[in-house]
């Protein structure tokens, strides 16, 4: 389980992060939402040890996570908002590189490198470089790199920016299949419908402050109940009824009702990924 | 251990897989020392001539000796012209001076010889300010033909007499002089008459005797100083260092750029979020940048070897450990660029300004001994003088081990300084 007790940070006497605190359990994947300059970036740093809190601490399993090379930082994956890819390097080697710096050797690279590739559908552009490939190949090695040596804590800062809805699809895919297997997530997104689909609480940060921590449903209880109540009906609507709940004073919103239009899209477009 | 060797592995992957980069970097120093090494190259074989003109307003016997002897001396390709167009040769840059005999200068310059305290006759040297080391050279080579020319007219009977008969007269008639000193001077006098007769009598019955008159009283015989007695100087030793330093420096730069847009990009983040300590990244940046620099230093001097008759005629250790420590220097420099520098791009013309200042200061442009004097004192204190003195005393000069001790240890001091500073000023901040 990963935990942040009680974390702060400042820049030039200014606190980025205010005692932030929250936990994130095994097979979990746990939102981070808030503004620009709610802090979230800052948070990320220190989880995966890139920064030293001024005060409180981040911990795996009980053991704390330093800013040095220690065990614990083995066990993170970071999929950083920038695609930290190095261009010269073939998708492969990239793979080859984060793996070596995790310790990861051998035998085991190769196989680490294989199903990290297979993961994310890249396995046959396994030796083109990152500079031949489309925005959504890119996030998606970006993200195999990270979970080259199979870390047990996946840290994702919006991983999605700049891909097309197939490849947003297949990272969402992705990251559901990591939490089946029992990875720890923490995903930081602008994007509602995507915390919705994904997260299973979602922690609010803003001033540097948790301001809320629940599930969708329980934030969603957070606000008052409105006198207006949607009723969704199944099947032909039949003319009669519509008239009687007129007749008894309700103001009907009669129209089609339909998929969001990124279904319609992915409906006519396909889900297959266009690399 | 593996890290390290991963990140350094992954940085000269990269900069070898960018071909044209690498084709630039190697290609760049060696067609610029090509061209260096044939302008200022060892002695020429058929030695430059300093083009001159000269203009004989006088046409006395003594001018014309001159004007003959100086169109004889292999030193001067001389153009005999009027006063004006040989100012205007000069100031087209077509001469690099132009010497103007005045009027009479024959008649005065033969007495002037003997009397001190007449007014001399002028030569006037019309000189191009832009070449104005040329004015030393004709200015040498100007008074040894005046002083042969005039001296030996003054001891030839046809021009010389004339000279001593108007001096005996002013002597005689000096009422500032002693009797002693009169006496001493008319009997000099006697004694030169009694040479000028016997001279022209022996040029008579002989045709070959030489006329008595002043002539440099030795020669010189140049004698090349290199690393063996058969052994000549290659100006692309020279070159070639020179060339190799600046462009090596130069790639040191693009590491340090390099690491200032990993930071741009994110892959600095992500490189320090693995369990790798600041040591490490630091290291392997170091690590790199010296493997390749030293790839680029074997590829460099690899064409000067093959193509360009640069020989490691000294100690072969001492040049593998200069160039080793000049690696380190590049990469440590490199490292240092990526500590202080803000953005790739301020820091690259930064970087780059400083780069050129340190090879032209270290004498990679033009040797440092035509500095003024202050300054090659002050150059010792640039780490690039002693990475291109070091090269050549292992290359032309042909020393021992012993020479490149200082400069390795000098380089090593420079690497461990701007190592030091880096980390210290290494913002680890994202």
């Amino acid at each position: 389980m990963l935990q942040a007790t009680d974390l702060w940070k400042s820049y030039a006497g200014k606190p980025a992060v205010a005692g932030v605190s929250f936990t994130a359990a095994r097979g979990e994947i746990l939102g981070l939402l808030g503004p620009n300059g709610a802090g979230k970036s800052t948070t990320v740093s220190m989880l995966c040890g890139l920064f030293r809190p001024d005060r409180g601490t981040v911990t795996l399993d009980g053991e704390p996570i330093g800013d040095n090379a220690n065990g614990v930082k083995r066990r993170i994956g970071l999929v950083t908002q920038e695609i930290s890819l190095h261009e010269e390097l073939s998708a492969i080697a990239n793979l080859r590189l984060f793996g070596a710096l995790y310790g990861v050797e051998g035998g085991l690279l190769d196989e680490c490198c294989a199903e990290a590739l297979d993961l994310v559908g890249l396995t046959d552009r396994a030796k083109s470089k990152p500079a031949t490939f489309s925005g959504g190949m890119k996030r998606r090695l970006n993200i195999a790199c990270a979970l080259v040596h199979d870390p047990d804590v996946l840290i994702l800062d919006e991983p999605t920016v700049g891909v097309d809805p197939q490849s947003r699809n297949a990272i969402f895919d992705n990251l559901e299949e990591l939490r089946s297997r029992g990875k720890t997530l923490v995903y930081t997104t602008h994007y509602m419908e995507e915390v919705e689909r994904l997260c299973d609480r979602i922690v609010i940060i803003d001033h540097g402050k948790v301001i809320a921590a629940d599930t969708a449903e329980g934030l969603q209880r957070l606000l008052p109940p409105t006198s207006t109540r949607r009723i969704e009906i199944e099947g032909v609507v039949d003319e009669e009824v519509l008239a009687w709940l007129a007749g008894r004073g309700l103001a009907i919103r009669d129209g089609p009702s339909g998929p969001s239009l990124e279904n319609v899209f992915l409906h006519l477009t396909g889900r297959q990924l266009r690399d | 251990m593996k890290p390290l060797l991963a990140l350094a592995r992954a940085d000269i992957v990269m900069y070898l897989s960018n071909r044209r980069a690498l084709l630039v970097t190697l290609a760049a120093p060696i067609l610029i020392a090509a061209f260096f090494g044939s302008v200022l190259g060892g002695p020429p074989k058929n030695p430059t001539r300093v083009p001159l003109a000269i203009v004989d307003l006088d046409s006395s016997a003594i001018a014309k000796s001159i004007v003959g002897a100086m169109k004889a001396d292999a030193s001067f390709a001389i153009q005999e012209v009027a006063e004006p167009e040989a100012i205007n040769l000069v100031r087209t840059g077509k001469v690099r001076a132009a010497v103007v005999i005045s009027p009479g200068f024959g008649d005065a310059a033969a007495r002037a010889l003997f009397q001190p305290n007449v007014k001399k006759p002028e030569i006037l040297v019309h000189y191009d300010p832009s070449q104005a080391i040329a004015l030393a050279i004709v200015k040498g080579l100007l008074t040894e033909q005046v002083m042969k020319a005039v001296s030996s007219a003054a001891f030839s009977r046809e021009t010389g007499s004339p000279v001593f008969a108007g001096m005996r007269v002013d002597v005689e008639n000096n009422d500032k002089l002693d009797e002693v000193q009169r006496r001493d001077l008319l009997a000099l006098f006697d004694s030169i008459d009694r040479v000028q007769t016997s001279s022209a009598t022996t040029d008579a019955t002989t045709k070959g005797g030489a006329t008595p008159g002043f002539s440099m009283p030795f020669a010189t015989r140049e004698l090349e100083v290199t690393s063996g007695v058969d052994r000549k100087y290659n100006g692309y030793a020279h070159a070639f260092a020179g060339m190799g330093v600046q462009f090596i420096l130069f790639m040191g730069i693009d590491l340090g750029i390099g690491v200032l847009l990993m930071r741009r990009q994110g892959i600095w983040k992500r490189l320090r979020a693995a369990p790798v300590s600041r040591a490490l990244l630091l290291g392997s940046r170091i690590v790199s940048g010296t493997v390749i620099a030293v790839i680029l230093f074997a590829g460099i001097y690899a064409a000067a070897i093959a193509f360009f008759g640069v020989r490691i005629e000294g100690s072969y250790l001492g040049f593998l450990g200069v160039a080793l420590a000049f690696a380190l220097l590049t990469a440590t420099f490199g490292l240092l660029i990526a500590a202080v520098g803000r953005t790739p791009e301020a820091t690259r013309g930064i970087a780059i300004v400083v780069t050129l200042l340190l090879v032209m200061l270290g004498g990679a442009w033009v040797p440092t001994f035509v500095f003024p004097e202050w300054l090659q004192t002050a150059t010792k204190v640039v780490p690039t003088r002693w990475a291109i003195d070091g090269l050549e005393a292992m290359t032309w000069r042909g020393l021992g081990f012993e020479a490149a001790l200082a400069p390795i240890g000098v380089m090593l001091a420079f690497s461990a300084v701007f190592a030091w500073i880096a980390v210290k000023r290494f913002d680890w901040d994202e």
